[in-house]
């Protein structure tokens, strides 16, 4: 049975960076696991650019994003095995992959590290009524024929969802000689980066109709039209505003789900607010020796934020496997989202274990103006950070000083304080 | 000339192939998609009816429970996916004892082994899940759950072995009669044979008068489903239906064969032969009436929605007949057609023989031999198999662990998928969680280089054609 030190599950960003930082803290025998021909993840389809502003100061595509990790990776010598399924993960951390040259392998790893990345919530998933012709795709399968396969799909496009990846899209499809006729949101405010509105949709002139939602979808073989309604606060459709908007393909951006099947099977606790695992502050699990980083653990909009986060769990799986694989050695005291915060990551932390200053990352519930960002320790406020606008598509980032923290015995909270 | 010309390839008309095919008959069959199991075989509950639901001394019941026992042994020779997992009637009202009661009469009637009546205690002792107003339940042991897919290609399959020729993307347009039988016209071409077996769904009573006076009309009544993830396959283990009504079986909560979730369907009778769009009332339905019989259904982990037409007969019963001489009608196969499918092939085969002599073939093959399903063998065999075709080691539709080297078997093999959904009712990938936002790409590739056609003449169903070599 081959043996390692860290397993890294998905070789896409975050995998890449996990890697990279493990490899920094001096651990030598570690391999990386990737599902797909070759490195990147799904960054490989994101050949439009906004990458790396933070971590390389200046603006990459997709793909040259991975390329600069993928380097790293094969700069230093980190072994990875591409073409590669991990099947299964032990809570004893024996890991089960697929191959074509060396079919099932049972492995032993000393530490595992989860970044499988997250897919998207399917048409079927949002119950959309009609008919289930050819010509509906979510955006990123969209994107992937697109892009890596060359074909465009369609030449009439309305688009559902206004998630990050649906902006790109309607962009791609104009750029393709497509007309978008409009994206719907079911919301009252997007779920994409203000960026990505302004330049996808506005630069474009493509409409987006917030409170609007498809509520039937035409055509028995191929997509014929789609209708489109307006929605009242509740999300039930308005009657009488409905719409057909003629279209050969319907684009779908309605929602991530990070990818835990693996991490459920092992045992690990998901928190039902982000559908990921539940880490503590060194983004270990509940389960010792499982780390999980980038999409999995929770979505994210940058991927600059997945590298840094993923240099955590490197971090704490290098420092894991050197003090002997063994348990942290006190209670966590828990991080409770409030008013306001849908949840947080990490969502309790280890105080006498805290490898440096802790980065607290959530999200908001709705749009909040002219408000604070309180985090506090019983009556004790650790952190206040007032903030002209606060929404729900931006990750929010507070560090925590570790000193601050070492004395801390009670719960934490986080809340938004309107004014 | 053809022997016997087959209308239809849905559940009955590919079995009724699988059992002539038996016999020295030149056989073929006729189908309007480019693909076998594209009606209303594809799109149904899934189940093998034990049997009791049907009036005593009718063909549905006398067909249901024998193709019930045929169906426990059939799956073994020919390969597909069947678990008997038993089912129970929910009965929520003191009051509604006597129609459990009645239903047990009618099933002990019928021949149905095993049934009982169990209190809601007894009831919930094995399904944790079950509503608390249960109070009764009519336990039927003999129920099952199949794949419709898995067993109508393994019908199709084994008639092809057997020398049946499939004539897919073929549309019969009209049948004149002619000296010794029937001339069959299709929108690719006239075919004649001796005799015709009427298997056409909801368009059994149009194919019909094309032959003979108007006997009967088929309505098509549109059931809406909605399947949940594999997370929640667990949620029930036995099939659980509630009090029957006229309008059929009422809405059913069940484990589906591979492990997912299945809640409906709805009924309605509609006049639209093809609409099988999904609607926001009936979805609403769904959930309602799913959740009086079982407590807490995660509507959360819906993958998908989907609509079957049950061909409805206007008689109430299976019109099995021959309505003129050698045109023979399996018509108004509605539930618990999928169950009563290998009964009705027998059926149809003796009416045949009053007119015509059978001789056994002497290298008839009973069985057939499915697709490797890769994640359900051992490591042993897996391995083996990887060492022997290493696309077995290649995983493309990670929901449902299906792999490169199944993909390839689906395509190539005796009536091969040529599409999306083709692919997916032999393999499962594009069945799971994601719906194919992964694999679907991967698939397409895989489809276009095996059928020598562009990306973009992959089509995602089977009533658009493709590359006519395939």
């Amino acid at each position: 049975m081959r043996e390692f030190d860290i397993v890294i599950v998905g070789g896409g960003p975050a995998g890449m960076a996990a890697a990279v930082s493990a490899r920094e803290q001096g651990m030598e025998n570690i391999v990386i696991f990737e599902r797909d021909n070759e490195l990147g993840g799904i960054l490989n389809q994101c050949i439009h650019n906004g990458f790396g502003l933070h971590t390389f100061k200046e603006e990459l595509t997709g793909p040259e994003y991975a390329e600069r990790y993928a380097e790293k990776v094969r700069d230093m010598n980190i072994p990875y095995e591409t073409e590669t399924m991990v099947l299964d993960i032990s809570k004893e951390r024996v890991v089960t992959i697929l191959s074509r040259n060396r079919g099932v392998e049972e492995i032993r790893a000393k530490a595992v590290i989860l970044a499988m990345g997250c897919r998207e919530r399917p048409r079927g998933a949002l119950n959309i009524p009609g008919f289930r012709p050819q010509g509906v795709y979510t955006a990123g399968t969209a994107q992937k024929l697109v892009n890596c396969e060359g074909y465009v799909p369609g030449k009439e496009v309305v688009i559902l969802g206004s998630g990050d990846i649906g902006l790109i899209m309607a962009r791609r499809m104009t750029l393709e000689g497509a007309h978008v006729a409009a994206v719907a949101e079911l919301m009252p405010y997007s779920s994409g980066l203000k960026r990505n509105i302004v330049q996808c949709l506005d630069d474009f002139g493509i409409p987006l109709l917030l409170s609007h939602t498809v509520v039937d979808i035409k055509g028995k073989e191929k997509l014929e039209g789609v209708v489109i309604a307006e929605v009242d606060s509740t999300n039930t459709t308005i009657a009488g505003t409905e719409q057909f908007y003629p279209c050969d393909t319907l684009l779908l951006s309605c929602g991530l789900i990070p990818e835990n099947e693996l991490s459920k099977n092992c045992g690990v606790g998901i928190d039902p607010r982000t559908n990921g695992p539940i880490v503590d502050e060194g983004l270990e699990t509940d389960i010792d020796g499982v780390f999980a980083c980038g999409n999995v653990l929770h979505v994210h909009d940058l991927v600059d934020f997945v590298s840094e986060e993923a240099a955590r769990a490197g971090e704490s799986a290098a420092a894991f496997v050197k003090r002997g694989c063994a348990p942290d050695s006190t209670s966590a005291i828990k991080i409770v989202p409030k008013n306001g915060v849908r949840y947080t990551v990490p969502a309790e932390i280890h105080t006498a274990d805290l490898l440096g200053d802790v980065h607290i990352r959530f999200r908001v519930t709705g749009v909040y103006k002219d408000c604070s960002i309180v985090i506090k320790a019983g009556d004790d406020e650790l952190v206040r950070r007032k903030s002209r606008i606060l929404v729900p598509s931006e990750m929010l980032d507070i560090i925590i000083k570790k000193e601050k923290l070492e004395s801390v015995s009670c719960d934490i909270t986080v809340e938004i304080e309107e004014v | 000339m053809y022997d016997v010309i087959i209308i239809g390839g849905g559940v009955t008309g590919c079995a009724a192939a699988a059992e002539l095919a038996k016999y020295e008959l030149g056989i073929c069959v006729i189908e309007k998609e480019s693909d076998v199991c594209e009606g209303t075989s594809k799109a149904n509950s899934a189940i093998v009816h034990a049997g009791f639901d049907a009036e005593p001394g009718t063909l549905k019941a006398k067909l249901n429970v024998r193709g019930n026992a045929m169906i426990r042994e059939l799956y073994k020779k020919l390969d597909f996916a069947f678990k008997q997992n038993g089912a129970m009637v929910l009965c929520f009202d003191e009051a509604q004892l006597p129609d459990l009661e009645k239903l047990l009469e009618k099933g002990k009637k019928n021949g149905v082994e095993g049934l009982e009546i169990i209190t809601g205690d007894e009831a919930r002792a094995s399904e944790p899940n079950l509503s608390a107003d249960v109070k009764y339940a009519l336990y039927a042991p003999t129920s099952g759950i199949v794949c419709p897919f898995e067993m109508t290609l393994a019908f199709a399959e084994n008639a092809f072995e057997n020398g049946a020729e499939f004539k897919l993307s073929t549309m019969v347009t009209g049948i004149e009669k002619m000296s010794g039988g029937y001339k069959v016209i299709t929108d690719k071409g006239e075919f004649e044979t001796r005799a015709i077996f009427n298997c056409a769904g909801v368009y059994a009573d149009d194919i019909s008068e094309m032959v003979a006076e108007k006997r009967f009309t088929i309505t098509p009544r549109k059931g809406e489903y909605m399947l949940m993830d594999r997370d929640a396959g667990s949620t029930v283990s036995h099939t659980i239906f509630q009090l029957p009504t006229k309008m059929g079986k009422g809405i059913l909560v069940t484990p589906t064969v591979h492990g997912n979730l299945l809640v409906g369907p709805t009924a309605e009778n509609i006049d639209d032969k093809e609409n099988t769009a999904t609607t926001a009332s009936g979805i609403a339905e769904v959930k309602a009436k799913g959740s009086l019989s079982v407590e807490g259904l995660p509507f959360n982990k819906v993958i998908t929605s989907f609509t079957g037409l049950r061909a409805v007969g206007d008689t109430h019963d299976f019109i099995i007949e021959e309505a003129a001489t050698n045109f023979f009608n399996a018509a108004g196969i509605e539930s618990p057609g999928l169950t009563s499918a290998p009964a009705i092939a027998e059926m149809l085969r003796e009416l045949l023989s009053n007119n015509t002599d059978l001789k056994i073939k002497e290298n008839y093959k009973a069985t057939r031999k499915g697709l490797v399903h890769f994640a359900e063998l051992d490591r042993k065999s897996q391995n083996a198999l990887i060492k022997e075709n290493p696309a077995y080691g290649n995983i493309v539709c990670r929901c449902e662990t299906i792999t490169e080297g199944e993909i390839i078997d689906a395509i190539n093999r005796p009536l091969g998928a040529t599409t999306l959904d083709g692919v997916k009712r032999r393999t499962r990938a594009g069945m799971g969680r994601c719906q194919a936002g992964f694999c679907s790409p991967k698939t397409i590739l895989l489809l276009s280089e095996k059928l020598g056609c562009g990306i973009g003449d992959i089509k995602k169903n089977g009533r658009q054609e493709v590359c006519e070599d395939a």
